[in-house]
This record gives C-alpha cells, sequence and structure tokens, in this order.
C-alpha cells in the first residue's frame, strides 16, 4: 500500500531548492566562472595582468586597509560600548543604546552625506558652534582616514551587538569568584571578561570586517572624490565607463572581494576558536559602580552620541531645508521646496522611491513565505540538500552586494529561455538580487521564533491527522508569526536602505532609492540629497516605532536596537 | 485481539543500534508500560509507533493493519494514534476546547457535534468548566488533564503516553496515577505507556514490557517481573532488587524449589521449572531478615543504619565477601550498629535462569 503521490512537503522543498539554485548558486558559480576562466579556459596570464595592474593592486591593498583599520576602530568602540552598558551602573541606558545603534539603521551613503556637510567648509552646525574650517582647503572627510572613520563608527554598532550578547551570557559568579581571589575591577575585566568574551569579540569582528569592505555608500561617497580607489568603486567605475564590456575584468576584481571577504571571515573565526571559552550557567547581572567617575564617564557617552549622532544629522536636516548648500539657516532661508521637490517635482525621485517601495514590499511577502518554510526544514527536518540551500543563502548574504549585483548582471544579461527577453535593466533583476541577497536576513529572526516552539507542537497536530500545508496553517504561522514580521521589518529597511546590491542594477527606467543620493549628490544637488536622506531617515524611524510597538511578542533580541 | 503488533523491530542512528529486534503483542484495551533506563530505546519505539521514525527492519500493524515496514511508513496523521506528550504539546494559540476539537475538526466533523464532543472528553477528566481557558492559564496537573482529554477526543486506536508525569511533583503524580487508572477503566482504551520509573509502572500497567539497550528483556505481569525476573538487570531494576551468588544448587522436595548454597550456607529458594539455573540468586531487602542464631543464615558485617520510620534500613556485607553490599529492613526493636557482626537468613529467592 506504498502511496506514490508527491507529498506537499517535496514540492515545497524541491521549490526552496530552485529558488535558492537560480537566485543564488548559478549566479554565483556564473561569477567565479568568469571571474577565472571568462572565454572557457582558466587564462593566469590575463588574471595576473589584471590583478598586478597598479590601479587595481592599489585598490586592493586600500580595501584592506580601510577594512581592517575601521574593523580596529569599530572593535574599540563597539567593546568599550558594550561593556559600559552591561555592567556598569550609567543611568540612561536605554535611550543611549538607542541613539548608539541607530546608525546602523541609517543608510550609509546618507550618514556619509550628513558628515560631509557637517565637516564641510561651509558646515550649516560648525558655525553655530563657533568653529570654522579653513576656506578651499580639502574636505577632511575625503581621505582614507575619513573613510576608516566613517565605516570605523558605521559599524561599531554591529560589534556592540555580538559583544553584548557574549557579555550578558557570562554568568555573574565568574567575576564573583575572581573578585573574592581578589582581583581588582580592570583585573577582572582583563583576565575575565575580555578572555571569556573572545569568541563574541571575533564574531563581531568578523561583521565589521564584512561589512566595512563592502560598504559602498561609504567608500563611494567619500573615495571617489578623494580618488582613493577600492576595490568596490573600482567595479563601479569599471562599468559606468565601460559598459558590460567590461563584465570579465568586473567578474574577476569581484571574485577577489568575495575571497579577502570569505577570508576574512574564517580569519576570526579562527581567532575566536582558537580557545574553548564556553561557559556554563545563566547571566546574571555583574554591577560595576563607577564611582565618582560616573558623571565624566556619562557625559563622555553622551557628547560621543552628540557628535557622531547628533551633529551630522543636524546638519542633514539643515542643509534640506536651504535652497542652496552653504547658505545660512534662518527664518529668512527656511524653505520646504526641497522635500516638495523631492516628493512631488522630481519624477525620478519620486519613482525611485515608488519603485523601491514596490520592490521592498514584494521582496518582504516573498521572504517571509520562503523563510517560514525554509526555517521549517531547516529546524525540524535538516538533510544535506537543506544544508546546501542554508549555506548558498548565508553565501549570498555574506558576500559583498556589488559581488552580487555583478553576478546578477552576468547570469541575467542574456535573454531568458522560453520568455525570450532579458531582465538586465529591469526592475526584476533588481528584485532577483533582492531576493537573493536578504534571504538569509529573513531566516534570522524566523530561526529564532522556530527554536522557541517545541517540535511536540507539530507532532501532536500531525497525530490529530493534520498535513504538512494544514499543520503549517494552523500551528506553525500562527506560532512563528511574530517572528516572521520581525524578519518582514528588517528586510524592508536593510531593502530600503540598501545600495550596493543596486547600484550595478539600476538603469535609467528602473532606479531604487538607494543610489539616487549618490547620483544627486555627484551632480550637485546636495540640498535636494539632503532632503531625501531626511526622508528616509523618517521612513526607519516609522518602520522602527511599528516593530517596537510588537516586541512583547518577538522572541528576545529580534529588534537589535532594543536594550 | 491483537492492537498493536510489533515485530522483530529495528532501528539504528547513526550506526548505533537504538532498537534491536523488539517483538511484542498488545491486546486491545490493554495498559502496558515499556519501562527502561534513559537510553534504553524506549522513546523510540514510542515514535516509531506514531510514524515518526522509519524501521529499519521488522514490522508493525496497529489493529491488524501493517503501518511500518523497512520500505513503507505511514505518516502519523493517517494512523489515528493518540499522544500524550511528555510537555503535553497543548497549542498555546489555541483554547482548551479548541485543543481537544482540533483533530475533530481535520476529521471533518461538524461544529456542534465537536463541540459536544470535546466537552465530553474534556467532561471525563474533570475539566468541562475550563473548556474556554488558554493553555497558558492552567496549572501543570490540568494540562495534563487536558493532554488526555485531547487524546481521547480524537478516538484512537491506540494512545501512546510518553513520561507524562514526568514534569509534575511527587504529590501530583500519586493523585494522577489514579486519574490514570480510573480513565483506563472507563474509556477501555488500548494504553502504551513509556516510563523509566519502576514504581509508577507497577502501580499501572496490566503487562511490563523492561527494555534494556535496545533489547526487550522480559514482557510479564508486575509480580512476575518482581518474583521471577529472567536476567540479572531485570532483577536490579525492579524493586531495588540484591544479586547474590549462588552454588552446589539441589532439587529440593517440591517442584519449583531449589536448595542453593549461599555464602556457604544452604537456602530452600524458588527456581525456574524448565531451564538450566544459573548462579545468580535475586532476592530484595525485604527477603532478607536478621537471623536468631547462627546457624540459620550467613554470616555478615553491618556498615550503616538508616532511621526509616517504620523499620532499620540496615546496610551490610556478607563476609565471605566483604565488597559486597547488601541491604535488608530489621525491625526497629532489633539493636544494630555499624561494625556489629549479623547472621542473614533468606526467606525468599529466585534463581535467576542462565542466559540461553
Amino acid at each position: 500500500m506504498p502511496a506514490f503521490s508527491i507529498s506537499a512537503k517535496g514540492l515545497i522543498l524541491a521549490g526552496l531548492a530552485a529558488f535558492v539554485a537560480v537566485l543564488s548558486l548559478a549566479p554565483l558559480l556564473r561569477l567565479a566562472l568568469t571571474g577565472v576562466a571568462p572565454d572557457g579556459f582558466v587564462d593566469l596570464q590575463r588574471l595576473s595582468d589584471l590583478l598586478l595592474k597598479q590601479r587595481v593592486f592599489t585598490a586592493t591593498l586600500n580595501s584592506l586597509y580601510v577594512a581592517v583599520a575601521s574593523t580596529v576602530l569599530a572593535l574599540i568602540v563597539g567593546v568599550l560600548a558594550a561593556v559600559l552598558t552591561v555592567y556598569t551602573d550609567m543611568r540612561a541606558k536605554t535611550a543611549w543604546v538607542f541613539g548608539f545603534v541607530l546608525p546602523l539603521m541609517i543608510p550609509p551613503q546618507v550618514t556619509a552625506l550628513a558628515w560631509v556637510q557637517a565637516f564641510s567648509p561651509t558646515s550649516p552646525v560648525l558655525g553655530l558652534l563657533g568653529l570654522t574650517l579653513p576656506q578651499g582647503a580639502r574636505h577632511p572627510l575625503f581621505s582614507s582616514y575619513g573613510i576608516v572613520l566613517l565605516l570605523g563608527l558605521y559599524n561599531a554598532p554591529l560589534v556592540f551587538l555580538t559583544v553584548r550578547a557574549a557579555l550578558r551570557r557570562l554568568p555573574a559568579n565568574l567575576v564573583e569568584a575572581a573578585r573574592a581571589a581578589g582581583a581588582g575591577g580592570w583585573r577582572v575585566f582583563f583576565t575575565v571578561l575580555l578572555p571569556l568574551a573572545r569568541a563574541g569579540i571575533f564574531a563581531g569582528a568578523a561583521l565589521s570586517f564584512v561589512s566595512a569592505i563592502g560598504n559602498f555608500g561609504i567608500q563611494a561617497m567619500l573615495g571617489i572624490p578623494a580618488r582613493f580607489p577600492t576595490l568596490i568603486t573600482l567595479i563601479y567605475q569599471q562599468l559606468n565607463s565601460y559598459g558590460p564590456d567590461a563584465l570579465a575584468d568586473m567578474a574577476s576584481l569581484a571574485l577577489m572581494l568575495s575571497l579577502i571577504t570569505v577570508a576574512g571571515i574564517c580569519f576570526s573565526g579562527w581567532l575566536g576558536r582558537r580557545k574553548d571559552a564556553r561557559v556554563e550557567g545563566l547571566g546574571g547581572a555583574i554591577q560595576i559602580d563607577l564611582g565618582r567617575w560616573r558623571p565624566p564617564v556619562e557625559a563622555a557617552c553622551w557628547v560621543f552620541l552628540a557628535t557622531t549622532l547628533v551633529l551630522p544629522l543636524s546638519a542633514l536636516v539643515a542643509t534640506s531645508l536651504v535652497t542652496g548648500f552653504g547658505q545660512e539657516l534662518s527664518l529668512a532661508t527656511l524653505t520646504l521646496a526641497n522635500y516638495s521637490n523631492a516628493l512631488l517635482h522630481h519624477a525620478s525621485i519620486r519613482e525611485a522611491f515608488l519603485t523601491s517601495l514596490g520592490l521592498t514590499t514584494v521582496a518582504v511577502i516573498v521572504l517571509m513565505v520562503v523563510a517560514l518554510f525554509l526555517g521549517y526544514f531547516l529546524s525540524w527536518q535538516r538533510s544535506v540538500e537543506v544544508r546546501l540551500i542554508h549555506m548558498a543563502a548565508e553565501l549570498s548574504y555574506a558576500l559583498p552586494g556589488i559581488v552580487l549585483g555583478v553576478a546578477m548582471i552576468l547570469f541575467f544579461l542574456k535573454p531568458l529561455p522560453v520568455l525570450g527577453f532579458s531582465i538586465y535593466g529591469t526592475v526584476w533583476i533588481i528584485l532577483a538580487a533582492y531576493l537573493s541577497n536578504f534571504l538569509a536576513l529573513a531566516l534570522r529572526p524566523v530561526l529564532g521564533g522556530f527554536a522557541q516552539i517545541d517540535r511536540s507542537l507539530e507532532e501532536a497536530s500531525q497525530v490529530a491527522g493534520a498535513g504538512f500545508l494544514q499543520r503549517m496553517r494552523d500551528i506553525i504561522v500562527p506560532l512563528v508569526a511574530p517572528a516572521a514580521f520581525a524578519s518582514g521589518i528588517i528586510v524592508f529597511m536593510s531593502a530600503l536602505n540598501e545600495i550596493q546590491v543596486s547600484i550595478l542594477l539600476v538603469s535609467s527606467s528602473a532606479r531604487t532609492i538607494g543610489p539616487m543620493i549618490v547620483f544627486l549628490e555627484e551632480g550637485g544637488s546636495s540640498t535636494l540629497a539632503a532632503a531625501v536622506g531626511c526622508l528616509m531617515i523618517v521612513i526607519v524611524l516609522a518602520l522602527m516605532l511599528v516593530a517596537s510597538g510588537l516586541s512583547s511578542r518577538l522572541p528576545k533580541g529580534a529588534l537589535p536596537w532594543q536594550n | 485481539m491483537v492492537a498493536i503488533d510489533i515485530d522483530n523491530a529495528a532501528k539504528s542512528y547513526a550506526g548505533k543500534r537504538v532498537l534491536d529486534g523488539v517483538s511484542m503483542r498488545i491486546d486491545k484495551g490493554e495498559f502496558v508500560a515499556i519501562l527502561g533506563p534513559s537510553g534504553c530505546g524506549k522513546t523510540t519505539l514510542l515514535r516509531l509507533l506514531a510514524g515518526f521514525e522509519k524501521l529499519d527492519d521488522g514490522s508493525i500493524a496497529l489493529g491488524g493493519v501493517e503501518v511500518s515496514n523497512k520500505h513503507f511508513t505511514l505518516p502519523p496523521e493517517k494512523r489515528n494514534v493518540g499522544i500524550v506528550f511528555q510537555n503535553y504539546a497543548l497549542w498555546p494559540h489555541m483554547s482548551v476546547g479548541d485543543n481537544v476539537g482540533y483533530a475533530l475538526k481535520i476529521a471533518g466533523v461538524g461544529s456542534s457535534e465537536r463541540k459536544r464532543k470535546s466537552l465530553d472528553a474534556l467532561d471525563a477528566v474533570g475539566m468541562r468548566d475550563l473548556s474556554e481557558r488558554a493553555p497558558a492559564d492552567l496549572s501543570g496537573g490540568q494540562r495534563q488533564r487536558v493532554a488526555l482529554a485531547r487524546c481521547l477526543a480524537a478516538n484512537p486506536s491506540v494512545m501512546l503516553l510518553d513520561e507524562p508525569l514526568a514534569n509534575l511533583d511527587v504529590h501530583l503524580r500519586a493523585s494522577m496515577e489514579k486519574e490514570f487508572l480510573g480513565f483506563h477503566k472507563r474509556t477501555g482504551a488500548t494504553m502504551l505507556y513509556i516510563t523509566h520509573d519502576q514504581s509508577e509502572a507497577m502501580a499501572l500497567a496490566d503487562r511490563i514490557a523492561v527494555m534494556d539497550k535496545g533489547r526487550l528483556v522480559q514482557f510479564a505481569r508486575p509480580h512476575e517481573l518482581y518474583r521471577e525476573p529472567r536476567d540479572e538487570m531485570v532483577a536490579r531494576f525492579i524493586g531495588n532488587g540484591l544479586i547474590l551468588p549462588a552454588s552446589s544448587i539441589a532439587a529440593a522436595s517440591q517442584p519449583g524449589q531449589v536448595m542453593a548454597e549461599v555464602f556457604g550456607t544452604p537456602h530452600r529458594v524458588r527456581a525456574p521449572l524448565s531451564g538450566r539455573a544459573g548462579a545468580q540468586l535475586s532476592v530484595h531487602p525485604n527477603d532478607l531478615a536478621l537471623a536468631n542464631d547462627d546457624g540459620e543464615g550467613f554470616s555478615a558485617t553491618v556498615e550503616r543504619v538508616v532511621y526509616r520510620g517504620s523499620h532499620n534500613q540496615v546496610d551490610f556485607h556478607p563476609d565471605a565477601m566483604p565488597e559486597l553490599s547488601l541491604t535488608l529492613h530489621a525491625p526497629l526493636d532489633r539493636a544494630v550498629a555499624p561494625g556489629h557482626a549479623i547472621s542473614v537468613r533468606i526467606d525468599d529467592g529466585w534463581v535467576i535462569p542462565a542466559a540461553a
């Protein structure tokens, strides 16, 4: 009596495999192939010519330099912030953490724009503080230091979040035991806390490195005017100057960038794993009394936020409210013209907003469904195929977005079989890239949701006679829904903010809002760019508010900005 | 009629045998306990019966219909079995009534009849009034009852209970044991009860299947397990059993009885009617007693005396084998203290059959 009918489960698993194969595996394989052997054979001569070219060599070193240096900066700032907020009796932690993590939610190109405007000779805010930069001098941020500074500050919250999670897991009695053994505060910090948090610290370093090396927004906004080429800006400029003809070279460069990324992940993973520092027991409230140092430490923390968040953002807001960049903001010059232009009159901006919103919404809906099913298989029916699907999804997320962009062009440039047209240059290729890039991101909260429910809940419904899809509908979806919703919000924000995935894929007929800011700034419309940047921040804040309203129903840690 | 027929079931995980040629037949309406230490394969057996795992070899039939063999596994949703999970597995997003009625809804039963049947099932466990509650608002014992009612409402051919009392405190356990017995009597359901607690199994089951290392060691009524264990593992596992070395076994006047020499002293004990007697004697603390004079038992030395209220628990070692630690229950009026020389009498014992 064996049943030979194809099960719903099997069909869905096949669908998931096809989804990842077409959107992630095939494009990345195509990229690897084109990067190494564009004409069907491995041409080492071409590769060495290309990679040893002065410009490429310099760009590679520059990429490595900014990624490593900014990671060091992010580590120092992030670890300090984590230790202060987890262990000390600093006041108003919740508000400070919100302000500290907020930059992570703001598109990097908007951050870069805000900083550029805040520290330019005609800065709208430095003047108010009685500071001036010499006229005519080179902008201080248009330099390798500027890139390192902004990348480091941008990624510090990433380090902060992973280190904080690691610190919170440390049992309080380990510190108490060290205290009882006679160790003072600093000694406890350096001999007990830091060594135990090391896995978390290196995980944060890996995230920071990967994020920095693939951060197009900051590298392009500062690096291009500074004539400081990195791999990522080089790829972008290649496409701009030569079009798709340069694809083979772009593929090789993208491959190089991928290799550095993967090497960085592996290296920090190795550093974090070298010593086993697993701890048992529950985290507890270790409180370090700052004593008379509390007021100065708190003051330093808030001055940091004022300088790195309030100052640039107020410059951005001020710029968005005047008609010309450099104009002083006063009641007489105050205008909302940039906003009305951005929303109503400037057709390409309006369309970019609509395109981005549409693409993001579709990507969120598709990815929530895919993540629910994939999350089910990953949590409860792990098999070799499911692991492969997961690995492919993680790879497309970990590699810099621009690499995925090159892979998408390579894979989708030719007309599609059967349909007979190419999706290159249309919104569909951007959607494909979003689905590929953000699947792993959508999956994380969902996996957290699955981890919170016991498998026996599904088994009980199976025993009651419910088939797979019915169990999904009646039992699993209602229980995982809050987590799926959180993943929807996070994907929505990331896709709306992103620039590095779509920067190579946008065309005159298909533009997203992320790259728009770069185009506007390059075109000299700083005030309009500022208004668009402010609008994006408003959208982000609104989304954060919506998600926070649901936080009581979400798995712990699903929303990164909550303390 | 046979409700469950397991024939030579085998299952391995990653090359490790967790179930090794297990066969058993369970009649309709029987209450059977599967008893064994953790890792003995009892949970695997339950998951095989439910259809969550696939058999490597052998077969399983429910109500005369084969549901599992090495080529084919009928999925759980088509087996009409009921499970009471260890953690109850009540769906937190549904009310108590909806939990109980879910299987009927899947089966397409109309809403008014469904409601009636779920209330009946809740009635059977004394929870009728709580049908609108959310599972989160119930106590541990109440959740247990709802899980039982949910299982009952589906009218399954077999009910599988996976250590249902493991998460309850001691007092609740005793009262739930009574509930289970009453429930079984009222419904006449075939029940398979997984547990590692031998006293729970002895109190509840018609028959007990003792498992060890993936094998079924003995499948018998509780008193048989206690009085006539088939091997050393069962003898030790049931009723704090003790093992003594026996030698020079000779037939006694009555059938089923033999004279065995234990620590140099002859004792009259029970032995299997057929088959070869082994060299091990199974006794329980209650079977050992302090002898009145030296000729009556073997000599031993007291290690420790623990006051147990109704009696003294005396831990001692036989002088012939000082490394063996044994226990007996002594009346409170017999004064014994650590280091005392005593003489121990064996009132009852069972010679464990030699391994085949």
